[in-house]
């Protein structure tokens, strides 16, 4: 801000920048978006590392077997690529809300019950033709997962609940409620050990995208985010909800339809979460069961805050972070540490990424003016 | 010798249950009650809570004392409550959003430090048997009353005082209703705010202790199922009243003490639905009591959370 302010003082004439000017200028900026986060990794890192070695473990032990079991070999990486899946979607839920300046955290319970839904309108279709039967099982999670968290938003816009709490408890009661539905009327009565829904059937299970040996979920994430994008930088739909995120009251004044973009998003993002559900039934599990609930909904939430709720950005940190949790078994395993060794560091990296926020603005070498004025002065 | 009470079961169980459940909803509120008076929200007070129950669990293994494993909690959270206020004293820096972050952090920490602490058991800490005076072993066991549960309501009624009448619970106020006039007072925002999250770090670590030392009285990974946050949704229904935290912590407890309570005279159907009735009840009431156009009654004017 005060680059911003010293900056406009000194062009009393205003000029129009040269390209170049705006090339630098564009970069530096971009450039910080990049740098910042990195950073605030890198520290993460450090402090984990720290860490690491008061317990009298080696951080380069723990560097290599993150390497070699998220990353190393094709099957490693097919691992990593399959748990990243459902955390693109995840992750969605949480940055689609933040567009509308909404911190929403129930991606889990969405999760959940976009699972249930599709696993149960599959068994009353057998007889129907397999593509027919697949599509159902979506519309069906999506469905539940966009009135689910759309019910948040709804409680926000039309009852000024907050979204973050709201959000935590309607995923605890969705999870409630699938568990008791997995266990009581909707229980496979063959299911004995595992209680589960009735199986969907071996004919309309997806099989793996060609080439790559990882389920469909992760072409379909890939899209979404995409669309996303699309959808928050490109329509007039995403700009009306930016500026509803910065200022609701500018957007009611300029008679920005608040309340129905705060539903729409909301419910976007939850029909996103419920289609991770989908694809674990669909690709994976072959039917809904209570690891529905493996907690790809709370690391998908560090995903989004990593990637800055830039849609394009979150595939390559969800590759990072399934990566890592790929690794955690061999990490249990060799290093003998415990299973929540990920959460330390996830825990970590996401305290770090947030006190990097105070460092924005703050690097004068990232301010697109100092590159205007160093051409200016040259020119 | 029990006698059959028959369908009595069910709400003297839910009574005693109330007092049981409710002190960690009630440790967690009032702490969070402080911050928020402050102008801060503090989210992460949900893994401070777990934190808590580690260290408290932990140090009472190894000392034998589990009054030591309170004061190892109250420790704990002073730490995490510090790290929160420190962090959002940084300008542009969300405190929802690092409140979430140190949720996460703070239970993964307390998982990977307490994974010694499964097997072992921990001396309990102890309670006051109010009901003597009867024979029948469930109104006795209904009456067990915890120690920490008896300093909890005096601490309800002493924050209620302190912030009507000490010049301490006058700046917290001033500090959460007006960061300008606290200024203009000459009163450090920023000071106030940081200690002020400690308090309520502090408490919430406490209420922590209580889950692993008294009821249910283990440690596992399993030990809170987001009591803290419901202590925070608890707060705004609460309109950020101490004496009113207590009264809504008794009605969280029975609310939680309904599964169980059921459960014990044989309703075994349902049992996750009943394990939800908290949250359905707190998501009831945050519905009711909120307003989508003006600032909730008695709110701190500086809270994000009401703006």
């Amino acid at each position: 801000m005060v680059a911003d302010t010293a900056a406009s003082r000194i062009a009393v004439v205003p000029r129009r920048p040269s390209a170049a000017v705006q090339v630098m200028a564009w970069l530096a900026r971009r450039t910080e978006a990049v740098a910042i986060p990195l950073g605030a990794v890198l520290v993460g890192l450090a402090l984990f590392s720290l860490f690491l070695l008061a317990l009298g473990k080696s951080p380069a032990a723990l560097v290599d077997l993150v390497w070699r079991g998220g990353f190393s070999s094709a099957f490693a990486l097919q691992n990593s690529l399959q748990r990243a899946a459902p955390l693109l979607f995840a992750a969605l839920c949480v940055a689609l809300p933040a567009r509308l300046g909404l911190v929403v955290i129930g991606g889990e319970g969405a999760i959940m019950l976009g699972g249930l839904a599709a696993a149960v309108v599959a068994p009353p279709l057998s007889a129907a033709p397999a593509p027919l039967v697949v599509g159902a099982m979506a519309l069906a999670a999506l469905l539940a997962g966009a009135v689910w968290i759309g019910a948040v938003g709804a409680l926000k816009a039309y009852r000024g609940v907050d979204a973050t709490i709201a959000s935590l408890l309607m995923s605890y009661i969705a999870i409630a409620i699938a568990n008791h539905l997995i266990e009581g009327p909707l229980r496979d009565p063959t299911s004995l050990n595992k209680p589960s829904t009735l199986p969907v059937g071996d004919a309309n299970m997806l099989g793996p995208m060609p080439g790559l040996g990882v389920h469909w979920g992760l072409g379909a994430g890939v899209l979404a985010c995409c669309l996303a994008w699309l959808l928050m930088e490109r329509t007039t739909l995403g700009f009306s909800a930016r500026i509803a995120g910065g200022n609701v009251r500018a957007a009611q004044i300029q008679g920005l339809p608040v309340r129905r973009l705060i539903v729409g998003f909301t419910a976007l993002g939850g029909a996103c979460a419920a289609l991770a559900g989908f694809f674990e039934v669909a690709a994976v599990q072959g039917n809904a069961n209570a690891t529905l609930a493996a907690g790809y909904g709370f690391t998908g939430i560090l995903v989004a805050f990593l990637a800055r709720h830039n849609p394009l950005a979150i595939p390559p940190v969800a590759l990072a972070l399934g990566g890592l949790e790929a690794s955690s078994g061999l990490i249990q395993r060799r290093m003998q540490l415990p299973d929540a060794t990920i959460l330390v560091l996830e825990g970590l990296l996401f305290l770090c990424l947030l006190v990097g926020e105070t460092a924005y603005g703050r690097f004068k070498i990232f301010s697109p003016h100092l590159w205007a004025s160093k051409k200016e002065a040259a020119a | 010798m029990s006698q059959d009470l028959g369908l009595w079961t069910v709400p003297l169980a839910v009574i005693g249950g109330a007092i049981r459940v409710s002190t960690p909803f009630l440790f967690v509120s009032l702490g969070e009650t402080i911050t928020e008076r402050a102008g801060r929200i503090n989210l992460g007070l949900e893994g401070t809570l777990v934190f808590g129950a580690m260290a408290a669990y932990a140090t009472a293994v190894v000392t034998g004392s589990p009054w030591a494993g309170v004061a190892a909690a109250g420790a704990a959270g002073a730490g995490f409550g510090l790290l929160h206020g420190l962090i959002c004293s940084l300008p542009r820096v969300n405190d929802v959003a690092v409140g979430i972050a140190l949720m996460l952090f703070g239970i993964g920490l307390a998982f990977f430090l307490g994974k010694p602490f499964i097997q072992p058991s921990a001396p309990p800490l102890p309670a006051i048997p109010f009901g003597f005076w009867s024979d029948l072993p469930q109104v006795q066991a209904a009456l067990r009353v915890n120690v920490l549960f008896l300093v909890g309501a005096a601490l309800s009624v002493a924050l209620w005082w302190a912030f009507r009448h000490t010049k301490a619970g006058l700046v917290v106020r001033v500090v959460g209703d007006s960061a300008e006039a606290a200024r203009a007072m000459g009163y450090s925002v920023t000071r106030v705010r940081v200690l002020a999250t400690m308090a309520g770090g502090v408490l919430a670590g406490i209420g922590g202790a209580y889950l692993s030392l008294y009821y249910p009285g283990s440690w596992n990974e399993g030990i809170s199922s987001g009591q803290g946050l419901m202590a925070v949704a608890l707060v705004i229904f609460a309109r950020w009243n101490p004496l009113a935290c207590f009264g809504a912590a008794l009605l969280f407890g029975g609310a939680g003490a309904l599964g169980p309570a059921l459960q014990s005279v044989g309703v075994s159907s349902g049992y996750y639905l009943f394990y939800a009735a908290p949250y359905v009840l707190t998501l009831g009431l945050l519905v009711a009591t909120s307003s989508p156009d003006r600032a909730l009654a008695g709110a701190p004017g500086e809270l994000g959370l009401s703006r």
